[in-house]
């Protein structure tokens, strides 16, 4: 399926329930109606997106709203999808742990390092950083600590010379 | 052995020397260093074990356990999560201990010098360091010339003498 046949189909099933981006190959899908459009989108045969390749986090540059990139692939159908879900104000997204197992990581990670809460995950804790790390460093308004219990996380060395 | 000291050795295999200088060399040859590895050095480091560059032809093998381990080769980015993993291996390790810092990320952050939010400016932050190697990753020859700077440094050492 080509990307217009595969909105044809979503728009069919699921009407109103997603948009497109001018310009890009891209349906843009709200935090309330992902678990209908993602449960769509894996049982359906006609779409059958068995493998989820990649979850990517953003931000947006307005300080509140972020956004979780799918990227989809069918290994039968052999056509691609990417599906953005954007979040404002600290919404949750709903997980698609259920449905692609690859998704519980790969959300981890966006969770660890954009802070984006993804809402029914089995263990939403931090992956990559220590627990107690404080604030999510992709976000474009993160503020690097000047010390990490007791070590100095400086940019530059001068300064406790 | 230490060429001096083989020099030394008359007729009936005596040799009169310092107990220092015997305690130096049997600790400077049998240099045996943490095996882990953090980053990408660890490749080198593995390289620098294996045959072709042979790391054990000056005494030095790799231990899983730091009980057993004389050196600890820090090969890799130490980020700030791992750094107080590394101080308490190096806390479990027993006397002599030295420390090798390998490569540009352990001796002062590397490409995260800037940027790195994660990254611990330099390894000597958290343990002391004896001799550092500087390379993004060093080759073999440098990481074998480190080990050999080491076991020039422990000959200078003066074991026997009362500590102040």
């Amino acid at each position: 399926m080509t990307f217009d046949d595969i909105i044809k189909y979503v728009e069919s099933k699921a009407a109103g329930k997603s948009s497109t981006i001018e310009g890009k190959e891209v349906i843009l899908v709200s935090p309330d109606n992902w678990s209908e459009v993602s449960t769509l989108l894996k049982n359906e045969s006609e779409l059958d997106f068995d493998y989820l390749m990649c979850i990517s986090s953003y931000d947006k540059g307005d300080n509140k709203t972020y956004g979780a990139a799918y990227n989809f692939y069918s290994l039968i159908k052999q056509h691609y999808l990417e599906v953005r879900v954007e979040t404002e104000d600290g919404t949750a997204i709903p997980s698609v742990t259920s449905l692609w197992q690859t998704a519980d990581w790969h959300e981890r990670e966006a969770f660890d390092m954009m802070g984006i809460i993804f809402e029914g995950h089995p263990n939403l804790k931090r992956i990559l950083l220590s627990e107690d790390w404080e604030g999510y460093p992709l976000r474009k308004d993160y503020k690097e600590p000047d010390y990490y219990h007791g070590m100095p996380v400086p940019k530059d060395k001068t300064y406790w010379d | 052995m230490d060429a001096t000291l083989l020099e030394r050795f008359d007729k009936d295999n005596i040799v009169v020397e310092k107990l220092d200088t015997l305690i130096n060399w049997s600790r400077a040859n049998s240099q045996w260093y943490f095996q882990f590895g953090l980053a990408c050095c660890a490749i080198e480091m593995m390289a620098t074990a294996a045959p072709r560059h042979d790391l054990e032809r000056f005494g030095a093998m790799p231990r899983a356990t730091p009980r057993q381990s004389d050196v600890m080769i820090v090969a890799g980015t130490v980020t700030l999560k791992m750094a107080e993993r590394v101080k308490r291996l190096f806390e479990q390790m027993a006397d002599p201990k030295y420390v090798i810092s390998m490569g540009s990320c352990s001796n002062s952050g590397g490409p995260y010098w800037q940027y790195g939010y994660h990254v611990l400016k330099g390894v000597d932050l958290v343990v002391p360091v004896d001799v550092y190697v500087p390379g993004c990753p060093p080759r073999p020859e440098a990481l074998l010339q480190g080990l050999l700077e080491l076991q020039k440094k422990i000959k200078t050492e003066t074991p026997l003498r009362k500590q102040a």
